[in-house]
């Protein structure tokens, strides 16, 4: 037996609205089987996991910290998605983006004063963008696959980061640790509402730039030229839009955003620079742009649904003994059964018999009835 | 196979029926074809001829239906059982690979083990002994596309079939290239093959086919003997009813008016190894006529209208002219915005974004020229592109199904109506248009030929490429020649003939050619 993928004459508005929810239900679904192979009652597994670490207002902080960077990646990565540009390499510009904002309060502690911070930002943003150029520029000159050349330099921007924080950064009282020192006051992103938990403007960023993306995308020119040389090629090079140009925009505008996230992270969540500064948020950002369907609007929501699963595993951690790659787990099923889903909006299921694909039984001329019986 | 009866039907085809989603491609077809015929398959694009046919080749399954082969009830599941029952097809676009000799793309089709050297000797002969004359060792890619379709033609002869399916075989020949495969089916009827054979051409048919069956929406209007029908009568069974003709008012004044398309010397190297290059193209378009050019396909159109249309860019900027201005090192948008406006091939993906709307389609060639109704500050002012995009579905007469449909969701036709009118909305002074009505219905061409004629008198320079020779004299106050990336001089139409014209295709010498029309 063979199965066949066979395109859909038309694809179903309404489930295009419902699959992200299906897969979030599907994910469900699955992950109660998996806490109830590990010996856990799904049930409280679940409250533990998906309630809980929501319950209290100080928990919706810790929230939007880890959605903060989710989203601000996820809406840069979305503009890329939609040019049929493949940016797998945010972690990378995420980390670049913190070294390069880090470079005032760890090399001119000294230099205080209300200019910081901004200063910081565009440092993040710029050290971003000139690491995503890398891939941009390898692509347009000479034609590499963007997916490999942007992935394996986040390989070389964690290396690098490690380096630095071991070697020409350390902290010179830090008794050996490898860390920055931590930043001066004026490098700290200011916190939202100090009295009732951490969460900073880290947030508030990622908000203005999915709306942002979000009105470029639907209402403007560059939008369009974004999704039409992302949907057709040709069609974009007839209108006069330039794919290379496309590339570099794509690129520097994903790797500024991850690079302010990775600034903002730095110097809201951290204070400083150590040798891992990112759970992963470069990769679960891919996540987060499929499950918002590279709708900005879209991914607002699945950061935060996302952000939830950094906390559960944190949670179940604490409350029952499992280890935490739990919340890896349940992100890789999200983006499974997010694609599975899509899959299927666009295309439809054929079973194909054996009998019709044997190369000579169905070639017999006397075998015609019996592959009606077959069948 | 079963015995042979005389006058039998070879393959009997009882309501065959196929269904896309919500389209019915063929409905209920029935067709016979009789030992020893040729049987033409008529239909505008669009008409259910392919999907018929794809059908009996084995490459689409019906939904509902019987076929017959010999009397035998057959199921054709695929080519290679449709090969197996001795059904053999030329496609109209071929499938061969450029970089293999023709002896290595049929032995790859066989794929029956024997060596390349025996193949290439059979292949030889059969050529030969059909008239097709064919060197099996020659590369593909440095092939014409008349040589190309002989390949096809002896690697479906190999295979010694009874029945030999044709999809439009002539829209990539000459007129002269033509006649000598007519000769060639003439001479495999009078062996017994029997020969399906699909074409919108209404003459050819009637020369060369012995009975005709008409489908219109898939569905069979009728069968005749094409020999006892006029061009006019098959025509009017094709599309339905009559077809108005298209009205050109002659031309006057043109040799003071003033050239708004020009191109002097134009040269374009081959971006890859099959690419046509250009060999130093000059041409002038005045205000107000209509400049056709003919050629067979893959001669280089392709390549010149890319490299006039801006997509592709010249070094030397002299070498396109709009309006009296160089515009060679001037991007797409760029000429557009000197008063051009072009119109592609290919409708789905290169003149209009397939999953986009038409509205959103019209932004497409025009957020650079109509900046300020369309666009303000970096947002597009979608109010005044929908309205713009209506106002061209009504001057345009595009039938569509919802009030903003996207593009892949009208016929062929209707696009393409939508396409053109796009562009002449804007009244642009150049309009270059390649292919301007492949594909589309007949009343649908009538349109846009009209509305071109009617543009050029009003005082644009309209440059028409086509294949469609009947197009171009319709269209055209003189045809130049395209062959291997060289132009012709134009023609006046007055002078130009379908035999003066189909020499210069084939490659003749333009003096030759009228040297041998005086004599003659």
């Amino acid at each position: 037996m063979r199965i066949e993928l066979v395109k859909r004459p038309q694809r179903s508005a309404l489930f295009s609205v419902l699959s992200p929810f299906i897969a979030f239900a599907l994910t469900i679904v699955a992950g109660g089987i998996m806490f109830a192979l590990l010996g856990v009652n799904p049930f409280s597994a679940f409250e533990i996991y998906f309630v809980e670490p929501i319950s209290q207002l100080w928990q919706l902080h810790e929230l939007a910290i880890k959605a903060a960077p989710l989203i601000l990646i996820a809406v840069g990565l979305s503009v890329c998605y939609k040019a049929n540009i493949w940016n797998i390499g945010a972690e990378g510009q995420f980390v670049f983006g913190a070294i390069f904002g880090s470079i005032i309060p760890v090399m001119f502690p000294g230099f205080e004063g209300p200019l910081v911070l901004p200063l910081m930002l565009l440092l993040g943003m710029l050290g971003g963008a000139l690491y995503a150029s890398i891939p941009a520029l390898l692509k347009t000159r000479f034609s590499t696959n963007e997916i490999l050349t942007s992935l394996m330099l986040v390989y070389v921007a964690q290396l690098f980061l490690d380096w630095m924080v071991r070697g020409p950064w350390r902290d010179p009282q830090g008794h050996g640790f490898p860390q920055t020192i931590q930043f001066g006051d004026w490098a700290v992103l200011p916190q939202l509402m100090p009295d009732d938990g951490r969460a900073n403007w880290g947030f508030v960023f990622a908000l203005v730039a999915a709306v942002a993306i979000w009105l470029m995308m639907s209402r403007m020119l560059k939008g369009f030229e974004v999704r039409v040389l992302g949907s057709s090629p040709r069609a974009g090079r007839f209108a006069g839009f330039g794919f290379n140009k496309m590339v570099f925009f794509c690129f520097l505008l994903s790797g500024a955003l991850a690079g302010l996230a990775g600034i903002s992270e730095v110097s809201g969540a951290i204070g400083q620079l150590q040798p891992v500064i990112s759970p992963g948020y470069g990769f679960t950002a891919i996540i987060v742009a499929f499950l918002g369907r590279l709708n900005p609007l879209g991914i607002v929501a699945a950061g935060l649904v996302l952000a939830l699963t950094y906390l559960g595993g944190e949670a179940v951690q604490s409350a029952l003994g499992i280890s935490d790659k739990v919340a890896r787990v349940f992100q890789g099923m999200l983006l499974f059964f997010v694609l599975g889903c899509d899959t299927l909006i666009h295309y439809r299921i054929r079973l194909i018999g054996l009998a019709l694909t044997k190369p000579n039984g169905a070639a017999k001329l006397d075998a015609a009835p019996k592959l009606e019986e077959a069948r | 196979m079963s015995a042979n009866h005389d006058g039998a039907n070879l393959l009997e085809v009882r309501g065959l029926t196929k269904i896309f989603g919500t389209l019915t491609a063929c409905n209920h077809v029935d067709l016979n074809i009789a030992k020893g015929e040729i049987h033409a398959l008529l239909g505008e694009n669009g008409a259910g001829k392919s999907t018929l046919v794809k059908m009996l080749f084995g490459s689409l399954e019906p939904n509902s239906g019987e076929i017959f082969w010999d009397g035998k009830p057959v199921k054709i599941t695929s080519p290679g059982v449709a090969k197996k029952l001795g059904i053999g097809m030329v496609f109209q676009h071929f499938s061969l690979f450029e970089a293999l000799t023709a002896a290595e793309n049929i032995a790859l089709s066989l794929n029956d083990g024997s060596p390349i050297g025996t193949i290439a000797a059979k292949a030889r002969a059969l050529s030969y002994s059909y008239g097709l004359p064919l060197d099996p060792e020659s590369l593909v890619g440095d092939l014409s596309v008349g040589e190309r379709q002989r390949i096809e033609i002896i690697r479906c002869l190999l295979q010694t079939p009874q029945l030999i399916i044709l999809d439009e075989p002539t829209s990539v020949l000459t007129p002269q290239e033509a006649d000598k495969l007519f000769e060639t089916l003439e001479r495999l009827r009078a062996e017994g093959k029997s020969i399906l054979y699909i074409s919108h051409r209404l003459e050819e048919v009637k020369r060369i086919c012995d009975r005709a069956t008409v489908l219109r929406h898939g569905k069979v209007v009728g069968h005749c003997n094409p020999r006892q029908e006029t061009a006019a009568s098959l025509a009017r069974m094709m599309v339905g009813n009559e077809v108005k003709a298209v009205v050109r008012a002659p031309a006057e004044g043109i040799e003071t008016a003033p050239a708004l398309l020009e191109i002097r010397g134009l040269t374009r190297k081959p971006a890859t190894p099959f690419a046509i290059p250009l060999k130093n193209i000059s041409l002038a378009v005045r205000a107000g006529e209509v400049i056709g050019i003919a050629g067979v396909a893959g001669n280089g159109q392709g390549e010149f209208f890319e490299s006039v249309s801006g997509e592709v860019l010249q070094q030397d900027a002299g070498s396109v002219r709009i309006r009296g201005k160089d515009a060679g090192a001037l991007s797409i948008t760029g000429r557009r915005l000197m008063g051009a406006a072009f119109v592609p091939e290919e409708r789905l993906g290169h003149g209009a974004a397939p999953r986009m709307k038409l509205s959103e389609n019209l932004l497409l060639s025009r957020h650079a020229t109509d900046g300020k109704a369309f666009v303000s500050g970096g947002m597009v002012k979608n109010a005044s592109v929908y309205s713009a995009a209506q106002r061209i579905i009504t001057a345009m007469d595009v039938r569509k199904s919802a009030p903003d449909p996207e593009a892949a969701a009208l016929s062929g036709g209707n696009l393409q109506k939508f396409i053109v009118g796009r562009e002449l909305d804007r009244r642009p002074s150049v309009m270059v248009v390649n292919q301007p009505t492949w594909g589309v219905d007949a009343g649908a061409a009538a349109h846009i030929r009209q509305a071109l004629i009617e543009l050029a008198r009003s005082g644009s320079a309209v440059l028409v490429i086509s294949q469609d020779l009947d197009e171009l004299f319709e269209l055209s106050d003189a045809i130049a020649v395209m062959h291997n990336g060289e132009l012709s001089q134009p023609l006046p139409i007055a002078e130009a003939t379908f035999e003066k014209i189909g020499l210069l295709m084939g490659g003749a010498e333009p003096g030759h050619a009228e040297h041998r029309m005086e004599v003659a």
